[in-house]
């Protein structure tokens, strides 16, 4: 088994996420299949693979937005079906969206405030009194709001409507969001797409300190030279298959990865 | 600092102290029937804010509000009235109306919500009709509701011996009946406006905001978007259920024909015309749509006398007419309502960018 | 038994009606994802229209057989200028505009039709003229007669035709193609402003003979006879899934079964409790049931969340 590059001491049998024998049909059609894999607590973890290889897929159903037809999905020791996607938030799973999905006529700060929802209590009752402990519980959240904006780079008013932001900030704003319902995994689906060079590498930092937090990353992504520098362990999707998995390097010699990629026949 | 302090107290004093002397000029200005239209002004604003709970926060498309004002109203009807035979105070029967509309509003919300903006429209359109059906012929084999020909001899609300059906003396002031109605109706709607204020800017309010804007984001971020789609509409059919009682109690007569499917779609109007999701923009369009046309009714025959001679289109008719060309005219002109949300100028306050944008929220499609 | 065949046969005849008009709701709302709130009214001023004609010529010397296919133009015709005329004013302004928007300009044209229809026609019922003898047939024991006969033909007749027109030509393809994806079919060189007026005449074309029938089936003409007819006919859209031409027949064709078996039946199933007066409340009760079970109506398609 590779050793974790940043912890060295690895919890190889106690993976945070372990899918087994993952199956998902829209119909006649098999989204995956027989997909298999595990990601381990602090680890960036890359997810590949050519357009409508299943990716999203994927995503859907560790976030509940799809039910698996087939296999097991454990999560940080429990076993999770047919859970709606608020209890898998629960549990510690957040994720961005591939084309942004943000609240866009809310403030970016109302947005990551959203994203506190989940942590907080306050009802009717509170919002209603306002009593002290009910303040101090909206104070907080909004507290902790501006600062997740400052960590993820917003450095606008946070007052801002969540439209407003240039592209590059509204990917940003996502991480943000989905880093405020204190997560254990997060899950970006192409968190660079659309970026500049110089986006992209403070994205790069964002990302590193965000695992030196303990938050493990799982990422779907396009850009090939990002994920290789970026993650410690690739998983390749091909038609719904998985079809390697492993360190960067292995993963980049692998013929059948080159073929996927490339077209034409494994060798 | 200490000057805008001031100001906002002066203002504060001023708007208090207009509203407590608007019935009294009014009638000496206009007549006493504008104070009875200014009562139902205020009845319709809290419908109106009611609505905006459900379809303004949480963008759920509500065809069928009016169901929730009949259940209050009949609720009061039937418990203070010799139709049952029963005269129980207003205190227990608002908020057991309330309750009751509530109850009626998540017995809907439950098994519908999950359905898609258009497809829940019209269960609600449905429900709203299924119940006024009901109210129609609920009156055999066992007569509950009176029919068609609805309630009458609806208790007037009281405390003790001060009723506000009669014309009472206070501090050697005549106040008349429908003044006392409109204070009570005034401090009804004050408390309705701070509960939905209050809600919109909490955390509650936020989670409606966020599955008006972006429903499966806002599951993902860990939303329980059934509950809290349902907290809405109850709390929606809540204020419905007050406002009915109070309409009851105010009315002394109910029957089936208040409640008819434009009543829903008017309550709808106030709220879209008005500026959904903006509390001001939707206490304007409550106004609006029941000030404007009485005026046009009150106006269109002298008007047409004066100008052509001779009244070529009765009043009632007018009035119609106008209304709808209103709305046509209004929503072409200001398709986001007339007084949208502040969250755009609270925007521009603190950054002083002018981004253009015309509409509040585009389209979800 | 025979009851049982009556109720079919004028829940038919009904449900034939809802399945026209049903469909002008289907196509708008599966292009523009809209709902067209007016389009009962236009049901009605094709009533009125038809009606106006046919009054007109009775006096002169033409015969039935001409007069009823010009009155039924001159309805389509009005009716599809209408239809464009509301398009133009009061929707496609408003095509970027917050959803809520067009819906109210539509209860606002609703509004001012309806209105307008009493203030020229008047508040009372006029009296549908027969222009045919009509005749009743004995069918196992119930009765259909002529006008109703007609009625189920010339709708299958007018589905049909609409069916072909939309899977077979060039128009219809144009008009899938906007209902699917509207950005893409501009680059693909449609001109969506066009397919969507066509879109528009074509359902109102559909309202004006569907008033001409419930007019000549129950023999009035009156000015609110739209706004209860559209709601049916959009809940009947719903049933069958909106957006879906099928759908909205087998809906409209439906609701008009569950209608009138349910005025038929009601009584004795709640034990003479309820009766046939709560029929309206019957047909959204079944409306409500099935979307409880299929969200998307009968023949809609479920719509995966895309994330």
């Amino acid at each position: 088994m590779p050793q974790n590059r940043t912890l060295c001491m690895t919890q190889a049998d106690n993976p945070l996420l372990q899918l087994l024998g993952i199956h998902k049909h829209f119909g006649g059609l098999l989204a995956l299949t027989d997909v298999t894999l595990s990601i381990r607590q602090g680890e960036i973890y890359g997810l590949i693979g050519p357009n409508g290889a299943g990716k999203t897929t994927l995503f859907n159903i560790l976030t509940g937005l799809y039910q698996l037809d087939g296999g097991t999905f454990n999560f940080n020791g429990n076993t999770y079906s047919r859970c709606k996607p608020h209890v898998l938030a629960e549990a510690g799973i957040a994720r961005t969206f591939q084309n942004i999905r943000l609240f866009p006529n809310m403030t970016a700060q109302e947005n990551v405030m959203v994203g506190r929802h989940l942590r907080t209590q306050n009802g009717i009752w509170a919002a209603l009194r306002r009593h002290p402990a009910a303040r101090r519980e909206e104070k907080e959240s909004a507290q902790r709001a501006s600062e997740l904006l400052q960590f993820v780079g917003i450095h606008r008013s946070p007052q801002t409507l969540a439209k407003n932001l240039s592209y590059g900030e509204q990917r940003r704003l996502e991480i943000a969001r989905a880093l405020a319902t204190d997560p254990l995994l997060l899950a970006l689906d192409e968190p660079a797409a659309g970026m500049n060079a110089t986006e992209t590498a403070d994205l790069k930092r964002l990302l590193h300190t965000i695992r030196n937090q303990g938050i493990t990353v799982l990422l779907i992504e396009h850009d090939v030279k990002l994920i290789m520098d970026l993650c410690d362990r690739i998983a390749v999707l091909n038609y719904g298959r998985k079809i390697a998995e492993g360190m960067p390097e292995e993963v980049r010699s692998n013929p059948e990865v080159i073929a996927a990629y490339l077209g034409g026949n494994p060798a | 600092m200490h000057k805008l302090l001031r100001n906002r107290k002066l203002h504060l004093g001023g708007t208090t102290l207009a509203l407590l002397v608007l019935p009294f000029v009014t009638d000496l200005l206009f007549g006493r029937g504008w104070v009875r239209i200014e009562d139902f002004a205020l009845l319709y604003i809290m419908l109106a804010l009611g609505l905006n709970i459900v379809v303004g926060f949480a963008g759920l498309l509500d065809l069928g509000y009016v169901a929730f004002f009949a259940v209050g109203a009949y609720t009061y009807a039937l418990l203070a009235s010799p139709q049952l035979g029963l005269h129980l105070p207003f205190w227990i029967i608002l908020p057991a109306g309330a309750l009751l509309a509530g109850f009626f509003g998540a017995l809907l919300g439950a098994p519908t919500l999950k359905l898609r903006g258009d497809y829940l429209a019209i269960v609600t359109l449905g429900f709203g009709e299924i119940i006024r059906i009901f109210l129609n012929n609920l009156n055999a084999p066992v007569n509950i509701t009176n029919g068609a020909q609805g309630i009458s001899q609806v208790d007037a609300m009281r405390i003790g011996d001060f009723s506000l059906g009669r014309n009472q003396e206070l501090f050697g002031f005549a106040i008349p009946s429908v003044h006392l109605h409109y204070y009570l109706f005034l401090l009804f709607t004050l408390l309705v406006i701070f509960v939905t204020a209050r809600l919109q800017d909490s955390r509650i309010g936020r989670a409606w905001v966020a599955i008006r804007e972006d429903e499966v984001a806002a599951e993902a971020m860990g939303i329980n978007t059934r509950n809290i789609k349902l907290l809405a509409f109850v709390m929606g059919a809540s204020f419905g259920g007050i406002s009915g009682g109070l309409f009851a109690g105010f009315q002394g007569f109910v029957s089936p024909e208040s409640f008819s499917l434009m009543e829903s779609i008017m309550i709808l109007c106030m709220v879209v015309l008005g500026g959904m999701g903006n509390i001001a923009g939707v206490v304007l369009g409550g106004i609006i749509l029941v000030v404007l046309p009485e005026v046009f009714r009150n106006g269109a025959g002298p008007l047409q006398q004066w100008l052509f001679g001779k009244v070529f289109i009765d009043p009632e008719s007018m009035r119609m007419l106008m209304f709808g060309v209103a709305l046509i005219v209004v929503m072409l002109w200001r398709p986001a309502g007339l007084w949208p949300s502040t969250r755009r100028q609270r925007e521009l306050e603190a950054t002083g960018d002018a981004a253009e944008q015309d509409t509040v929220y585009d389209s979800g499609r | 038994m025979e009851i049982f065949l009556q109720q079919l046969i004028n829940g038919l005849v009904q449900g034939s009606v809802y399945a026209l008009v049903a469909l002008g709701y289907t196509m708008v709302y599966g292009i523009l994802g809209l709902i067209n709130f007016a389009h009962g009214e236009v049901v009605m001023v094709g009533a009125m229209v038809a009606l106006m004609s046919i009054n007109a010529m009775l006096g002169s010397a033409f015969p039935p057989a001409i007069i009823l296919p010009v009155a039924l133009f001159a309805a389509i015709f009005a009716c599809m200028l209408l239809g464009y005329s509301i398009e133009r004013i009061a929707y496609r302004p408003l095509r970027h505009a917050p959803r809520l928007a067009p819906l109210i300009t539509a209860i606002g044209v609703s509004i001012v039709l309806q209105t307008l229809a009493m203030i020229i026609w008047g508040r009372e019922y006029h009296a549908f003229p027969q222009l045919f003898p009509n005749q009743s047939h004995n069918f196992g024991g119930a009765v259909i007669n002529d006008v109703q006969l007609a009625i189920i033909i010339i709708a299958l007749l007018v589905m049909s035709m609409l069916m072909l027109l939309v899977h077979r030509t060039r128009l219809g393809r144009a008009m899938r193609a906007v209902a699917e994806n509207q950005s893409a079919a501009i680059l693909m060189g449609i001109n969506i402003n066009q397919v969507i007026s066509i879109t528009f005449m074509l359902g109102s074309a559909l309202a004006a003979i569907a008033g001409i029938m419930v007019s000549a089936n129950y023999g009035v003409v009156h000015y609110y006879m739209g706004f209860m007819l559209g709601l049916k006919a959009f809940t009947a859209a719903v049933l069958g899934g909106i957006g879906n031409l099928r759908g909205a027949m087998l809906g409209g064709v439906l609701l008009g079964l569950i209608e009138s078996l349910g005025a038929g039946y009601i009584g004795t199933l709640t034990g003479g409790f309820m009766g046939s007066n709560y029929q309206d409340a019957f047909a959204f009760l079944v409306l409500i049931g099935v979307l409880i079970f299929r969200p998307s109506g009968l023949l809609g398609e479920r719509v995966a969340d895309r994330a």
